[in-house]
Formats: structure tokens, sequence, C-alpha cells
């Protein structure tokens, strides 16, 4: 019996560890920028895209749970975080001379988030009968139609976009709720990839049929995985839109989308980490690359083939193996257990 | 939707506490003039079977004669074109594979079909999905109730590894395991749906003498100690001979023999059926 308790405990180790490498991660990340930001030793450059990332970092990793853990491709994220974005955003204005920013930032980002989810249940209903190449399709053009929509609409401000200067924050103000998003959502998404339901998720993933035959209700899981997802990427629309003072729904077009599903391909299928190491690398790139103004795009995309080249390579799969936090801290550990056995 | 419950793990090693056998009672399975017509084809016609509580029953007959497809009828993966199923007494008409699981019908796949990507562990996990008491909330959260139902799962899921001898590869990904310990993983996950029959799919195949031989003892180890019936599929008739109390033998998606394996080895029709007519005269033991 005892043997077996061994056993079971661990199994739940390594994932453990490796959860709390992340958090760790983020923590460090998070603590050095806001240190920079708020004794104001941050460039102006460094704290302008703060924001983004983190709502990069959130949608990314929210992509990641449709396309890494369920295993479908969906192309429309985008227009979850529009969605998102606008009816949150919308929340914040009319209630921005009523609440202060610590109430209405949060009750933004949920209306926001909820909406998002709300379309998220409306088009993954129809749109996750269909598999594979069908669903992309499907999922690129309810993006598409949500895009032209919301462009349409007088309540958004149509195609000149709508007015957030009355709710613009700067860096200082929005950075807690960013930290508090990231956190939130890459916990949650850690928790469930953890869980019944993520393993259940990940069943369908790897083989639909046998799923089904071992009980797992296919349509339940799909929806739920669909909905989650939006929710996050809806509430990640709102704090990206408060860092803007004007927000033009044609931002939020396929190319958004792929942006985001390279993040997601780029830090690996199902990999919250590197989604989040991914979004930051991505997000930073382009702005680093300025200084080659004419050859920036080109200079990026060769950067961009490059790494996929190398993330393909097993034997760079190894090498980031060998070097990776989780194995040095393997490793650190067992010189000290051996140092403490030598001691006696 | 179905008043029936899962019965609960039976503790083992116990061998006292198998039912006794009562093949009067209501069958796991039972089926009426079950058929299926892909556009014009038959490929199953008047399948009529009735299999009892912990028996061990075989379904044979020569390749393409229809085995698998009954396997994808009893477990509503096709739905059938004519015939009823009753799974432990409940009809399965109109239910989709899942809840046809959740009436007590398990099945392993002719090419294995595991979870590959997932660790051993996980993939009996996911067996046990519905009786594992955890919330959307309590998995978002990790709390509420999580951590009792996590190693409520993973104590089971090694008791169940254990009984076919994976207990030591559990945290390994299933997609690399050896050939044997895959098809008992399957095995293993089927079992972990507490059903109340289980459809093997040609288990034996790809195996030597000696891995069939232990495949025999799992088998019957899984009915004694479950208490549970088992329909098979395979074409190796020492291990369908050896361990099946009834078999069914299957030609052009008809029956066209049952009954015990004494009777099936000497019945002329089923000869044919495997080798052919020979000009007058007929060899009973092949």
């Amino acid at each position: 019996m005892g043997r077996k308790e061994k056993k079971s405990t661990l199994e739940v180790h390594p994932q453990f560890s490796k959860n709390l490498i992340t958090i760790l991660m983020i923590a460090v990340l998070y603590g050095v920028v806001a240190y920079l930001v708020y004794s104001g030793n941050a460039s102006r450059q460094l704290s302008n895209m703060l924001i983004s990332i983190s709502a990069y970092i959130v949608m990314a990793v929210s992509l990641n749970l449709v396309v890494g853990l369920l295993g479908e491709l969906s192309l429309g994220h985008a227009g979850f975080v529009s969605v998102g974005l606008f009816s949150g955003c919308l929340v914040s204005i009319a209630t921005v001379n009523v609440l202060p920013i610590a109430a209405r930032l949060p009750l933004s980002m949920l209306v926001g988030g909820l909406v998002a989810a709300i379309f998220g249940l409306l088009i993954g209903l129809p749109a996750l009968r269909l598999k594979g190449d069908y669903l992309a399709i499907v999922t690129l053009a309810c993006g598409e139609i949500i895009k032209n929509i919301i462009t349409n609409l007088d309540i958004t401000g149509g195609a000149l976009g709508l007015d957030t200067g009355a709710i613009y924050s700067n860096t200082k103000t929005l950075l807690p709720f960013a930290i508090i998003l990231v956190f939130i959502t890459t916990i949650v998404m850690m928790n469930l990839k953890n869980s019944k339901h993520g393993r259940a998720i990940m069943a369908i993933r790897d083989n639909r049929i046998a799923a089904e035959s071992t009980g797992i209700n296919v349509t339940y899981f799909k929806l739920t995985v669909f909905i989650l997802s939006a929710f996050f990427a809806g509430a990640a629309g709102v704090l990206y839109g408060h860092s803007f003072a004007n927000i033009k729904p044609s931002a939020f077009d396929y190319n958004m989308s792929i942006e985001i599903l390279v993040i997601v391909v780029l830090g690996g299928m199902g990999s919250v980490r590197g989604s989040i190491i991914a979004a930051i690398v991505l997000q930073v790139l382009p702005e680093a690359l300025r200084e080659f103004s004419d050859y920036r795009m080109l200079v990026y995309s060769v950067l961009l083939i490059v790494i996929m080249l190398l993330n393909a390579s097993p034997k760079f799969a190894e090498l980031k193996g060998r070097w990776s936090l989780g194995n040095l801290i393997r490793h650190l550990r067992k010189n000290k257990g051996q140092e403490a056995a030598d001691h006696e | 939707m179905s008043k029936i419950q899962p019965s609960p793990l039976v503790e083992y090693p116990s061998k006292a506490m198998i039912p006794e056998r009562d093949l009067d009672a209501v069958p796991v399975l039972e089926t009426h003039h079950l058929g299926i017509d892909f556009g014009g084809l038959t490929a199953v016609d008047d399948f009529s079977l009735t299999v009892g509580k912990t028996e061990i029953a075989g379904l044979i007959g020569p390749n393409g004669a229809g085995k698998t497809t009954v396997f994808n009828l009893l477990t509503n993966v096709y739905q059938p074109t004519r015939g009823s199923i009753m799974i432990n007494g409940f009809s399965s008409a109109g239910k989709s594979t899942a809840q046809v699981n959740r009436l007590g019908i398990a099945r392993t796949f002719q090419n294995i079909r595991l979870f590959s990507n997932m660790s051993v562990i996980d993939n009996v996990k996911v067996g046990m999905h519905n009786s594992t008491k955890e919330s959307l909330l309590a998995a978002l959260t990790h709390s509420f109730g999580y951590g009792k139902a996590e190693r409520i799962a993973t104590e089971r899921a090694m008791e169940l590894l254990a009984f076919l001898g994976l207990e030591n590869m559990a945290g390994a990904v299933s997609g690399s395991l050896p050939y044997g310990a895959q098809r008992r993983l399957e095995i293993v996950r089927a079992l972990a749906t507490n059903p109340r029959i289980l459809l093997l799919d040609e288990p034996a195949a790809g195996m030597n003498p000696s891995e069939t031989q232990e495949l025999m003892e799992n088998i019957r180890n899984i009915r004694d100690t479950f208490g549970i019936a088992i329909l098979l599929i395979e074409h190796d008739m020492s291990l369908v001979m050896g361990i099946c109390e009834g078999i069914c033998v299957l030609n052009y998606g008809k029956i066209i023999a049952k009954g015990t394996p004494d009777a099936i080895r000497a019945n002329p029709t089923v000869i044919e059926a495997y080798l052919g007519k020979r000009g007058g005269k007929t060899n009973a033991e092949g």
C-alpha cells in the first residue's frame, strides 16, 4: 500500500513543479517591469508595450486552449477579442464618472468576457459540428463577420472607431490589472490541463472515437473550450482597449487572429509557458527591429522562419530540454542532496 | 435518462464477490434482428445475440464478415437500420456513443486507439471520467473537492493498472509503450468506465503464443474479478476455443452458427465458411 501511495505522489509532482516554474517566471518578469515602471526607470518604449504584451499573452494562452488542448484550428480569435473589447469598453465609458477604475476595469473585463463567451457559444454551436480545415475556415469567416458588424454599428463609432479617450489609462494605472489578468488566465489554464475536464479535452484531441467510447460527451467539451477561450480573449480585449484613445474595429481582422496563432504555434501546442514566452518575443521583436526600418518586416519574417525551423528540429528540442529551467532546478536539488549526503 | 448507475468497482482480488451465474435474469446484452445497410450493401443482417452476465462469448468469422461492424452497432458508432439493442435491459436506440457507454458497455479497438500523447495513468483516468466527481469550477480552481477527487482517481487508476501489470509505466507517454502493453492499457481504460460488458476487438492480434496464453488468463481474471460479461472478436482459434463459453459465427453479415466451442468445431457450415467446400469429403477436425 505504501508503495502505491509513493507512486501516486510521484505522478503529481512533475506537473506541479512545472506549473510552479511558470508562475515563478511570470512573477519575476512582472516584478522587474513593475519596479522599472513605478520607479520611473522604464523607457517610454517599454512601458508603452507592456499592456499590449500582457493582452497578447492572455489572447495566446486562451487560443492555446482551443488549438493546443482541443486540437482544433480556430482562425477567428480576434473576433472574440473585439467583441469583448467593444462591449467592455462601452460599459467602462458608461460608468466612467460613477465607478473608480479599481471597480470599473474588472467589471468591464467581466462584461467583455461574458459577451465574448456568449458569442463563443453562438458561433461554437453550429461551427463545432465541423472538424479541421472546415472549422478553421468557418471561424475565419465568423471573425470577419464580427468585424464587419462592429464596423457598421453606430454605438461603436462605426469605421472611425470608438473614442475611448474618456477611459484611456496609462501603463502605471493598467499594469496591476494586467498582471492579475495574466496570473488568473495562466493559473486557470494550467489547472484545467491537470484535471478531469482537461483530460477529457485532450482525449478528444488524441482520438475522438475512443473518447466517445469511454463516455465523453464530445460536443459539451468542445463548446466548453470554445466558451472559456472566448471569455479570456474578451477580457484581454477590454484591457487592450483601455490602453488606446481610439479603437478601430478594422484592426481586429484575420491578420490579428493569425498573429495570435503564430504565437501559439511558436510557443508550442498546449504549452502555457511557451505561449507566454512567444507572446513576449513576438511583441518585442518588431519594436527591437525598428532601426532596420525598411527591412523590419523582412527581418521579422526571416526570424520567424528560423525560429519555426529550430522548434521543429529534434536536436534543438534536446538542447532545450537539457538547458531548461526545470532541469536546472532538478540538477541543483540533486547536487544539494549529494552534498548533504557527503557531509554525513 | 438511465436509472442504471455503474456498479462500484469490486474490491479485488476477492473472487468471493463473483455473482452467481444467472442467465435467466436480464441479459447484459440482447440484440434482436439487428441490421445495417451502407447504401445498397447489407453489412449485417438479422443479427440476434444474447450475452448473459459473466459469460465469455466469442464472435468469429472470416475476414469482412461484419464482426467489427457489429461492435460499432453495439456502441452506436453506427446507427442500426433495423432491429434493436438492449444493454442491461435498456434500449440503446437514439443514444450517443458516450451515452451507450454509460449504460455499461465498453470496448477496445482492432487498431489500437489510445490517447497517445497522454500519460498511461491519464488514459485510465479518462476512462474514469464519469465516475470522477469533479465540477468544472473545481477543475479551474483546483479547490472545491479537486484534491479528493484526484486522489481517489489516481488510487483507482493505479489499482486498475496494477491489475494488468502496468503500474510501473503509469507516468510514461502511452504512445511510447510496447505493443502488448498498449493492448493491455486499452483494456484497462475500458474497464475504468465500470462496464457490465466488455467488447474486445481482436485482443490477441500481433501476439505470440505465450502472450496469447497470458491474455487468456487476463480475460478470465477480468471476468472473475469484476463479474462482467465479455464479448470478443478473435481470429486466434486456440484463444476462442480455449476461453469462450458461447461462440457466434458470422459470414457475409449473417449468423451461420451459434453454440458451444465443441458444437462450432464440428459444424459443417462453419468449416465450409472458413475452408470452402471440399468435393463432398468433409474433414471435421481441422
